[in-house]
């Protein structure tokens, strides 16, 4: 299995500085490891950058080294693919995206820094070792912020930076916290929603697993902006592993004397509570959430009350997402400024992502918001698999939706993804070529709504089922036109009656679907599918019994 | 029998308080250590936390990875989701039904298979993928699928 990419400058420069000589090492070293089975080596175009050639740059990890000799390639090898260190002093001066980005045309073959703020430290340190956390600048940002500021000017920092929710809504951080403080009952929670599960996003439980305290800091500084003395991360119980690693973070955290009481000598105290869960999406949402924490069935409050004003115990409590915590420590340590000269200027800030499906190379990236569609699949995704063509996006679960080829160029960001009615979602890069029926993928977005309606309120409850009923008709050839109006006005209804974020977002697949592929359902109506995906006429059961293929 | 499922109720409220707040995390773990809850179990920890058997019914049944009926000896969980979808997750679907002779949601009538579908476990870069029990496997395809099963069997002592 292939663990690493490593990637060498091949342009003619590259080539006349030795670039032939610096692969020649690393290749002869990587078999001296045995690693030959583990590693690809390959060589890259142009890469944009005269200064530092031969460059050579190794994935995941996305660590660009230059420029390289051959006594240098050799070295890599030994420390970073055989023990796992990063080279420091070979590393290449970082080239920093700066301001809005600029389209694709004007960087073809570049490669580009991933610009990492949550993921900086995962993959380099010991999630296990406290000491190495603190090494990595951790913990500078609670000491900051406890003894140097006042629990109103860290509040004030992080309203400045602009950060917003990256568990897909989006919502601006500082004002949630702002709300905590505006209340008058003094107990109050701050909750880490680290029940991560929509479909295709698996960037909290890298960040969970691989920079562990970085969460615990984030939530400290969280609960010393609003006075808050008790924290829980309720984490998914299929996560068994981050569950164990952040207990063991937690109880070196609190030997260090950074969590508990007292901390620091400033008065300020605050303990972390871990809660798994026991397998529910809706959990994700946060008011169900807070229901499955109390012990009960997982199913949404109505709001108002906002948790900010009743959420745990029916106390004030924050609930942010895990990226959005980890995003709060570089904050405070930096600024608001530096934040705000990340990403643009109406969403500031990186944006983590999983890019899957139909594409070269999948996996987790975290570039600047405002990076286009076409750059992540282009740059990071290594092109279209098979240099098919691109049909559509689907971006993370719930707050997601279909990405059509004409938004394929536009900045992505909260903001500019809603304008064109379309939403970024928890950051899942779900890319699907020319082969993917519409229908279908509509059929198994839906298939799962249905699976984990929670059943409280009937727009969801039966909306997904007629939905899915319809789709399912569709996808065997026994639809008419009359599904497809049927699966239109239903999709309105839920999307408009249903009682929370997962009733109504769970038609979206159906209505941005719809919006684009328009004539692909109609195709199904009519008994054919032009993809050729779908099990026409085959009879494979009664219609709508069948709940999974 | 009885005995030791009250002194795995006792541990297991020890563990984690004796609130109802810890319903849902006390059911999961005795659901996980004895593969379901019975009755008994149930009306035993509704007795502990002094809460109605009813509202621990409902916790019980609400979620995933608490079940209140029998299950086979091996779980197999299968991710049914887009991301394991696309990367051509059906054909490991009509694999496993074949290969066990049910359909998801079933068990074998010998006890040794339950087929499951599962929501996304958060390894859509390898998929498609499912669970075993406690154990992962990724970018399935169906011949890999039926080596694993083949495996399991043996180790089973060729029983199923």
């Amino acid at each position: 299995m292939i663990r690493s990419h490593v990637l060498i400058s091949g342009d003619p420069q590259s080539l006349t500085r030795g670039a032939e000589e610096v692969r020649l090492a690393i290749e002869t070293e990587l078999h001296y490891y045995g690693l030959d089975d583990e590693v690809q080596v390959a060589f890259l175009g142009h890469v944009d950058r005269t200064d530092v050639l031969p460059l050579v740059i190794v994935y995941p990890e996305g660590v660009r080294y230059g420029p390289v000799t051959p006594e240098d390639g050799a070295y890599i090898v030994q420390e970073h693919l055989y023990k796992g260190r990063i080279v420091e002093h070979l590393q290449a001066p970082p080239e920093v995206l700066s301001g809005p980005i600029a389209h694709l045309p004007g960087r073809e073959g570049a490669v580009y820094a991933q610009k990492r703020v949550v993921l900086r430290r995962a993959g380099t340190i010991d999630p296990d070792s406290i000491e190495d956390y603190i090494e990595h600048d951790g913990y500078f940002a609670l000491g900051k912020a406890i003894t140097e500021m006042t629990p109103e000017q860290v509040l004030e920092t992080v309203r400045a930076s602009g950060l917003q929710g990256r568990g897909g809504a989006g919502f601006p951080t500082g004002l949630k916290w702002l709300f905590v403080t505006k209340t008058d009952e003094k107990e109050r929670y701050i909750v880490c929603n680290a029940d991560e599960s929509e479909p295709g996003t698996f960037k909290d439980r890298l960040i969970l697993e691989g920079d562990p305290h970085a969460i615990l800091e984030g939530m400290a500084l969280a609960g010393y902006a609003v006075g808050a003395q008790e924290g829980y991360i309720y984490i998914r119980g299929e996560y068994a592993q981050s569950c164990e690693r952040l207990e063991r973070a937690i109880h070196q955290a609190e030997e260090f004397g950074l969590l508990g009481d007292n901390i620091m000598d400033s008065g300020f105290s605050f303990h972390i509570h871990v809660h798994a869960g026991a397998g529910a999406y809706v959990c994700g949402e946060e008011t169900a959430l807070l229901e499955s924490m109390e012990g009960k069935r997982g199913i949404p409050r109505i709001r108002p009350p906002y948790p900010t004003v009743s959420g745990f115990r029916n106390k004030p409590t924050v609930v942010n997402n895990v990226e959005t915590l980890a995003n709060v420590p570089p904050i405070i340590l930096n600024g608001a400024d530096w934040y705000r000269s990340i990403g643009t200027k109406e969403c500031p800030g990186t944006k983590v992502y999983t890019i899957l499906g139909d594409v070269n190379i999948t996996g987790l990236v975290e570039t600047p918001m405002g990076t286009t569609l076409r750059e992540i699949i282009e740059i990071y995704g290594g092109g279209m698999k098979g240099n098919k063509q691109f049909k559509c996006a689907q971006t993370g679960g719930a707050s997601g939706s279909i990405i059509p080829p004409a938004l394929l160029d536009v900045p992505m960001d909260f903001r500019n993804m809603a304008q064109h009615g379309a939403a970024l979602g928890s950051g899942a890069l779900l890319i699907s070529s020319e082969d993917t029926c519409i229908v279908d993928l509509a059929y198994v977005l839906l298939r799962f709504f249905k699976f984990e309606s929670c059943g409280k309120c009937v727009p969801c409850r039966v909306g997904t089922t007629q939905m899915l009923e319809a789709l399912d008709r569709l996808r065997r050839g026994y639809g008419t036109q009359v599904d497809l109006d049927r699966l239109e006005e239903i999709a309105e209804y839920a999307s408009q009656a249903s009682f929370c974020g997962l009733g109504q977002a769970a038609p979206v697949p159906i209505i941005t679907g719809l919006r684009y592929f328009r004539k692909e359902f109609e195709a199904h109506a009519r008994g054919e599918c032009p993809a050729g995906v779908c099990p026409m006429g085959k009879h494979v059961g009664p219609a709508g019994e069948q709940a999974h293929p | 029998m009885e005995e030791r499922m009250m002194h795995q109720v006792d541990e297991t409220v020890a563990r984690y308080g004796s609130t109802d707040e810890a319903l849902v995390e006390i059911l999961r773990d005795l659901s996980q250590q004895a593969g379901y809850l019975d009755r008994p179990t149930l009306a035993a920890v509704a007795k502990k936390l002094a809460v109605p058997e009813s509202r621990v019914f409902s916790v019980a049944s609400f979620y995933s990875m608490i079940s209140v009926e029998p299950l086979g000896k091996h779980v197999i969980r299968m991710c049914q989701d887009a991301p394991c979808h696309v990367a051509g997750g059906r054909k490991i679907w009509e694999t496993l039904e074949q290969a066990l002779g049910i359909q998801f949601g079933q068990t074998t009538s010998d006890g040794q298979w339950t087929l499951m579908p599962t929501s996304c476990i958060g390894l859509c870069a390898v998929g498609p993928v499912m669970m075993i029990d406690d154990e992962v496997f990724g970018n399935l395809t169906p011949e890999k699928v039926n080596e694993i099963l083949a495996r399991y069997r043996e180790q089973d002592g060729g029983a199923a």
